[in-house]
């Protein structure tokens, strides 16, 4: 289903059968996510960030954010976190196919495309598959 | 450099004030400032002060007086009021005057702040996908600090009890009833978790500080406070603040231990030596971690000190007396100032109902904000 939606927005993941997100490496050698635009992207190596992580910290979203925000109405609380990829960097994330009593601290998780609205996707990371 | 004293202390009282501008608002402050004071408008050298939201403050020189006064207009987000005190202090340390007013005011639409991705430097999609939100980085990092400190929600609760409770005896505070921890702990979850009575909401406020030399406290024989120090400190790297789309691996540094350690240092004194403190408490969990961020207790120990009670008026260290944030709510450009205003209460023991006993003789204030900036003030008596 996520093949016909439109991602939210352009490059900040791959465009392969496994997809991950995009990342940056600065110069000095340590990672950024999404990858900087304008001058900051100067010097900045694009890179495919791992798939795999450890939950570093979640909250649940359980009242209608206002604009920007641009979500489904009417409003559904969502799941959203940090997940370490290992030696890269965090990274915020929506968090998709859990309840917020699944989480704990440093669960393994993964990558996924996900249904953002009706049109659109955007990246998120899911409890990793047994 | 020259001693450095508060002899003059005003507040508008926090909350909503229809029909009256944040900037009438400061006005009225700086009059009851300069009231307490017993000193005139064409006393005041010089004047720092500002908002995030209800305008620029040296307009107000059409209300106070055309005496030619320099007035420098502070922009400088949630440290707003510690930046302009840091600024009124340098200009009398620096013997260039004896008297200068720093003030800080605002007036916020109701409801949680809506921020902008592009004046954050930020991609719309953050904004769009519904994860830049203030309110979502405090639950994310209180989240991950009770799992790595054994913090339960009891006690994310028992401080905003607490605030309510001393909120009560506080003139100038917004919620002025007391509430009670089963209601606090079962109010609507905001973000995990974190409860609706948890969190502070912003508001409508200001202070306004007179800030005197020896010579002029001596001259006008006032009841002064002596600023022993204030750092404001920008984040260093590997902090984790609000609106970050990702965050770097070697995480931990923080803006509020840098500040604290450069306040206590300038003041030479330590954290055991402080008799009550005002600490950043956007929301209970704020207040919890910056308990430990400003050298007050290791992680952790929170848990302990909350259930016996030594964060209360009368205990060991008291914390946030006049309900802090939680009660009095949030006018960014006012918050920082209204806990200096509240140390110079307590240190000159009128604090009725809400003073803190045996005549405290240091007092500490702590404001934290975005985009990861923290400012710290040490009063001693």
């Amino acid at each position: 289903m996520t093949q016909t939606l439109e991602p939210i927005a352009a490059n900040l993941w791959t465009n392969e059968a496994d997809p991950a997100l995009i990342g940056g490496q600065l110069p000095s050698g340590k990672f950024v996510f999404p990858y900087p635009s304008g001058d900051a992207a100067e010097g900045v190596e694009p890179v495919r960030l791992s798939r795999k992580g450890t939950l570093w910290s979640w909250t649940r979203q359980d009242f209608q954010p206002k604009e920007p925000y641009e979500g489904p109405d009417p409003f559904v609380p969502f799941l959203l976190g940090y997940v370490e990829l290992p030696g890269e960097v965090i990274v915020e994330t929506r968090i998709v196919v859990a309840v917020l009593e699944d989480l704990s601290l440093g669960m393994p998780m993964e990558f996924v495309v996900a249904p953002f609205d009706g049109a659109r996707s955007t990246y998120a990371f899911r409890p990793e598959k047994a | 450099m020259e001693e450095v004293y508060i002899i003059g202390a005003g507040i508008h009282p926090f909350g909503r004030t229809d029909g009256r501008s944040g900037r009438d608002q400061g006005v009225f402050a700086v009059r009851q400032a300069m009231a307490d004071a017993g000193i005139e408008w064409t006393d005041v050298g010089c004047a720092y002060g500002g908002s995030a939201a209800a305008g620029s403050a040296d307009i107000m020189v059409n209300e106070l007086g055309l005496t030619g006064l320099p007035f420098i207009n502070v922009s400088n987000g949630c440290a707003t009021g510690g930046s302009a005190l840091a600024s009124a202090r340098n200009a009398i340390a620096a013997g260039e005057f004896d008297v200068a007013l720093a003030v800080g005011f605002d007036k916020h639409p109701r409801g949680a702040f809506n921020a902008k991705p592009k004046d954050y430097g930020l991609p719309e999609w953050y904004g769009q996908t519904g994860m830049m939100l203030t309110t979502q980085f405090f639950a994310l990092k209180i989240q991950r600090y009770m799992q790595l400190y054994g913090i339960s929600r009891e006690t994310l609760g028992r401080v905003a009890e607490k605030a309510f409770r001393n909120g009560v005896h506080a003139d100038h505070a917004w919620r002025r009833s007391p509430v009670d921890l089963d209601t606090i702990l079962n109010s609507t979850m905001v973000n995990d978790p974190l409860t609706k009575y948890m969190f502070c909401a912003p508001a409508e406020g200001a202070v306004a500080l007179i800030l005197a030399s020896g010579k002029k406290v001596r001259e006008l024989g006032a009841d002064a406070v002596k600023i022993a120090s204030v750092a404001v400190r920008t984040r260093p790297p590997g902090s984790f603040e609000v609106f970050a789309p990702s965050i770097d691996v070697d995480n931990g540094g923080k803006p509020t231990v840098l500040a604290s350690r450069a306040a206590f240092e300038q003041a030479g004194i330590g954290p055991d030596d402080i008799s009550v403190a005002q600490l950043q408490d956007t929301e209970s969990g704020a207040e919890i971690m910056h308990m430990a961020e400003n050298g007050f207790c290791e992680d952790g120990d929170q848990e302990l000190w909350l259930r016996e009670g030594r964060t209360e008026i009368g205990g060991k260290l008291p914390v946030n007396t006049d309900g802090g944030c939680l009660a009095c709510g949030e006018p960014i450009g006012a918050s920082g100032l209204r806990q200096v205003y509240e140390n110079t209460v307590q240190l000159r023991g009128r604090g009725g109902g809400r003073q803190v006993p045996n005549a405290p003789k240091t007092a500490y204030s702590h404001v934290y904000g975005a985009p990861g900036l923290s400012g710290v003030a040490i009063l001693e008596r």
